[in-house]
This record gives structure tokens, C-alpha cells and sequence, in this order.
């Protein structure tokens, strides 16, 4: 498969364009692998891609139920960040956010990553009092922060209502100036060209309907397209992570699947240039290269398999978004499609080796599962390759709520709905 | 989606409060192992398809009632007070 460049472009020009050849190519199943990937979603297909290039394992098949990009890769509002608080969750995103200014070059695919800064908004003293100290705890940490008051917002964000009149008046905000979005199918496209041009087998449309065992050591999975062995099976299934794991007898796991609603308006002419956020409810904003507003918010807040929303979420969102952008009431939303999170107890994921010998576990994202792409890939090729958690992913254990070392950000319990 | 309170009859879903698996029921004794408190706070069924779960109607009645519903469809078979036991049908 050739690089993608300028003079490609050029010569694909010259010749009509009929010499493109597709991304990847459409592999059948061999009867075995070194490592066979479950899922093949932004996540998987970043894991077979680390596994290639970090570690010269390539003899590796990616098995997915559906098509590239047909779950939650393209069911997020694609915000990239890394402004995190706790010492142990901080490094993850911020080792995700440095491989994502890289990641175009990586795969030679442009991801269109626009570090455009995200903005969060604070509408009370005591949140601009968390926030200093969340923006203290990054620079800690060596991630640039900075505060921004009325006045700042005003000049960096001319649409929003900093009025004393608005509905939530606005105090300030905190800003992560690298912070910003990519484009999601980009992602999915590019790892899956990427790890197939270093010989990944991507299967689509291979649904894995039970695990093959030797005794306790799980030893590949069945499939829709026959039985495919391998000396390590990993799972990155996202919001399906309870019902593939049933399938191996682990049927209790410390998450609970979500759906999470994302929105698109009618394209329009560019009027917002970095992500923002609401502070006195759940709404995250921005608008993409093409013009169409991307936002979204909470979950649902039940336990749902349906990929699709429900109607109160869809005012919540658009009360909120006018409550900042009062300028936005007559633009009409094009789509809104919901994702299924598989929200954990702390709202952090579980990246591990196990539960079973031979299988590795890579799940419970919650609302962090788009920009940890990258660093999720890498630790989970990582803990695949060397049989155990790379620096950056051993907070992520399994039995860290057993044990009582949750990694819960804001101090709201064991309770999916409320991170 | 209108959830079926035992006491208002058919209501917005916008009245109630989540909270989850009717598990929560199921709280163990104050001396009971680490494992079953872990279990109880951590572990899930997670069902895809037919769950039961805790409701609070905290805009009508305010009373905590458990709901038969299904996770795929969002189709909902009937809700009963959780004072009054767990046989919602």
C-alpha cells in the first residue's frame, strides 16, 4: 500500500483518480494468532497498531461484529484533553493527548487533530476555587492550565453569554490551551490502515459468540466465521464488555452500560473556535471543520443497550447550549446518535491483564473513552506484549474497588450515573 | 418513556430518579465479609434485556418502586412499591 502525500494526491489526479486502493484489506480468518483483538473500535484497532509497531507482533487479527467505525469511535463528540486532577489519572490522558499532536505522522492518515483549547466554565466562586486547584494539580503534573476571567472569556469566546444576566452567570473558566478535537472516523480509518499495512489481519462482520479453553486458560473465541485460536485474547468491547465477558463466565464486572447521546446541527459558518463547556449542568460544545455544531451531555441515566436516546436529554442539552449561546436558538440540529458506555463505579477504565490466563481486559470508559484512544492502544499493547501494566495503566486495575483505590475524580461514589 | 407508579399510574420519566439494579435491595449485614460488601457496592449483572430496577418518584409520590423494564427495547412489564417485596410483573 503506498503513503498517502501531496504527490500521491498528484498522481492520483493526473490518473483520474482511479488508482486508490481501499485502506485496509478485507482479511479472511486464519485458523490461529498470536494475539486476536475482540472489538474493532478506536480502541482495538490503536492496540493492534502498538502492538505492530512497539512490539513487532503482527501476527495479530482484529475480529469486529460490525463494520470500521460503526460503534462508539463514531458515536462521540471527539474532544481530545487531558485536564485531569488526580496523580494517577493525569499521566494516562496526558501520554494520550502527547501521542495525539503526533498522530497524523504516526499513521500517515490526517486525523485533522486541532488543538483549539477547551474551555470549562465555572458559575460560582466555589467552582472557580476547584477549578484553580484542578489547573494547579496539572501543572503539577507539567500540563499548562490557565484561568481565565470574564473578561478573557469575553475576548476568547465572543458568542457566550458572560452578561450578569444570564441564566447561570459566568465567573471565569479554566482553559487547556492544547486541548481540542479530531476527527473520529479519521481515527478509526487511519489506525485500521495502519496496523493492516504492518500485516493485521481487520476482520469486520465476525461476531465472537463464546471463547475457546483449556481448562481455566482461555486459548482464542468462537466465531460467525469459525473458531480462531490464539496465545492471547484481548477485549475491547466497550459497552458490550458484560456480555462478551458472560460468554467467558465472568458475569460480574464493575460496570454498567449507558447510553450516551451525541448531537450535530446544520452546518454553518465558523462562529465557535474551541470546545466549551457548561458548569452549572452537563453540555460540551465545539464546532466542527465542516460547520455543524457537535455537542453533548450527560448519560441517559439508566442502564440501556438501545444505541439510541431518549427526549429528555435532548432538552437538557439544548436548554443548556442556548443558556451559553443564546445566539444558537434558530439553528436546527441535523442529527444525534447515542453510543453505549460502559460506565465504571469511578469513571475511570480498566486496562489489565486477566481475569482469565491468556485474556486481557480493556474496558469501562465512560466519558473518557475518544481521547484515550491513543494511550489506551499503547498501555493495553503494552500490558499484551509483556504480560503486565505498563507505568501509565497499572492504576487501572480490576480490583481496585475491592481494594478501595478507585480513581474517582469527584468524590462521587460508586455510582456510574453521577460521573 | 412513562414508567407505571403503583401509586400515580402512568407518569413522564422525567419524574423519577434513577438509581439501579433493585440489587440495592440486597444489602448485607454489617458484619458480613469484604467480598459480599464489595459485591454490593461494585458488582453488576448488567443485563441485556430483561433488569429490574430502583426508581424514585421524586417529582409525584416520592416513593421508591422497582421496575421490570428491558434494556434493549426500553419496553416496560409493570413496577410494584420495593416496601412491598420484589415481585414486580
Amino acid at each position: 500500500m503506498g503513503r498517502y502525500s501531496i504527490f500521491a494526491v498528484a498522481a492520483g489526479a493526473l490518473g483520474g483518480n482511479r488508482g486508490w486502493r481501499p485502506a485496509w484489506r478485507k482479511a479472511v480468518p486464519k485458523p490461529s494468532y498470536e494475539v486476536v483483538i475482540v472489538g474493532g473500535g478506536g480502541h482495538g484497532l490503536a492496540t493492534a497498531h502498538y502492538l505492530a509497531r512497539e512490539h513487532g507482533i503482527t501476527d495479530v487479527a482484529v475480529v469486529e461484529k460490525g463494520w470500521i467505525g460503526s460503534g462508539n469511535v463514531g458515536r462521540n463528540t471527539t474532544i481530545v484533553r487531558s485536564n485531569y486532577m488526580l496523580d494517577r489519572t493525569v499521566p494516562f490522558y496526558e501520554a494520550s493527548l502527547k501521542l495525539w499532536e503526533g498522530l497524523s505522522h504516526d499513521l500517515n492518515f490526517n486525523v485533522m487533530f486541532s488543538s483549539r483549547g477547551v474551555i470549562n466554565l465555572a458559575h460560582t466562586p466555589a467552582q472557580m476555587d476547584i477549578f484553580t486547584r484542578r489547573a494547579n494539580s496539572m501543572m503539577l503534573n507539567g500540563i499548562a492550565a490557565e484561568m481565565l476571567d470574564v473578561a478573557g472569556l469575553r475576548r476568547r469566546v465572543p458568542l457566550l453569554d458572560v452578561s450578569p444576566a444570564a441564566r447561570f452567570p459566568v465567573v471565569g473558566a479554566i482553559h487547556q490551551a492544547r486541548g481540542g478535537t479530531a476527527r473520529h472516523d479519521a481515527v478509526a480509518w487511519g489506525y485500521a490502515r495502519a496496523a493492516d499495512s504492518r500485516g493485521v489481519d481487520i476482520i469486520e462482520n465476525c461476531e465472537v459468540t463464546g471463547f475457546l479453553r483449556e481448562g481455566d486458560r482461555i486459548t482464542g473465541v468462537r466465531t460467525t466465521r469459525g473458531d480462531i485460536r490464539a496465545r492471547k485474547t484481548a477485549v475491547a468491547v466497550a459497552g458490550s464488555t458484560s456480555q462478551v465477558m458472560a460468554l467467558a463466565g465472568i458475569d460480574d464486572l464493575p460496570i454498567e452500560s449507558h447510553v450516551l447521546q451525541a448531537f450535530v446541527s446544520e452546518g454553518m459558518k465558523p462562529a465557535l473556535d474551541v470546545v466549551v463547556t457548561f458548569g452549572a449542568g452537563h453540555l460540551y460544545i465545539s464546532q466542527s471543520d465542516k460547520g455543524g455544531l457537535v455537542f453533548g451531555g450527560d448519560i441517559d441515566g439508566y442502564n440501556s443497550y438501545a444505541q439510541r436516546g431518549n427526549l429528555p436529554i435532548v432538552e437538557d442539552v439544548a436548554s443548556a447550549a442556548l443558556a451559553m449561546f443564546p445566539a444558537f436558538s434558530r439553528v436546527r440540529l441535523l442529527r444525534t446518535w447515542g453510543g453505549l458506555m460502559d460506565m465504571t463505579m469511578d469513571g475511570q477504565p480498566i486496562i489489565t491483564t486477566g481475569p482469565l490466563p491468556g485474556l486481557y481486559l480493556n474496558c469501562g470508559w465512560c466519558y473518557e473513552g475518544f481521547k484515550a484512544t491513543p494511550a489506551s492502544g499503547f498501555t493495553f499493547a503494552w500490558t499484551i506484549a509483556k504480560d503486565e501494566p505498563h507505568p501509565l495503566n497499572a492504576p487501572f486495575r480490576l480490583d481496585r474497588f475491592r481494594q478501595g483505590r478507585v480513581l474517582d475524580e469527584k468524590g462521587r461514589g460508586p455510582y456510574p450515573g453521577h460521573h | 418513556m412513562r414508567i407505571p407508579c403503583p401509586l400515580c399510574g402512568p407518569r413522564d420519566r422525567r419524574e423519577f430518579t434513577y438509581m439501579g439494579a433493585d440489587d440495592f435491595l440486597r444489602r448485607p449485614a454489617a458484619d458480613a465479609p469484604a467480598e459480599a460488601w464489595d459485591a454490593y457496592l461494585h458488582l453488576r449483572d448488567n443485563p441485556a434485556g430483561a433488569t429490574r430496577d430502583l426508581w424514585f418518584h421524586e417529582a409525584g409520590c416520592q416513593a421508591w418502586i422497582v421496575v421490570s423494564r428491558d434494556t434493549v427495547t426500553h419496553e416496560i412489564a409493570g413496577a410494584a412499591l420495593a416496601g412491598e417485596g420484589r415481585d414486580a410483573t
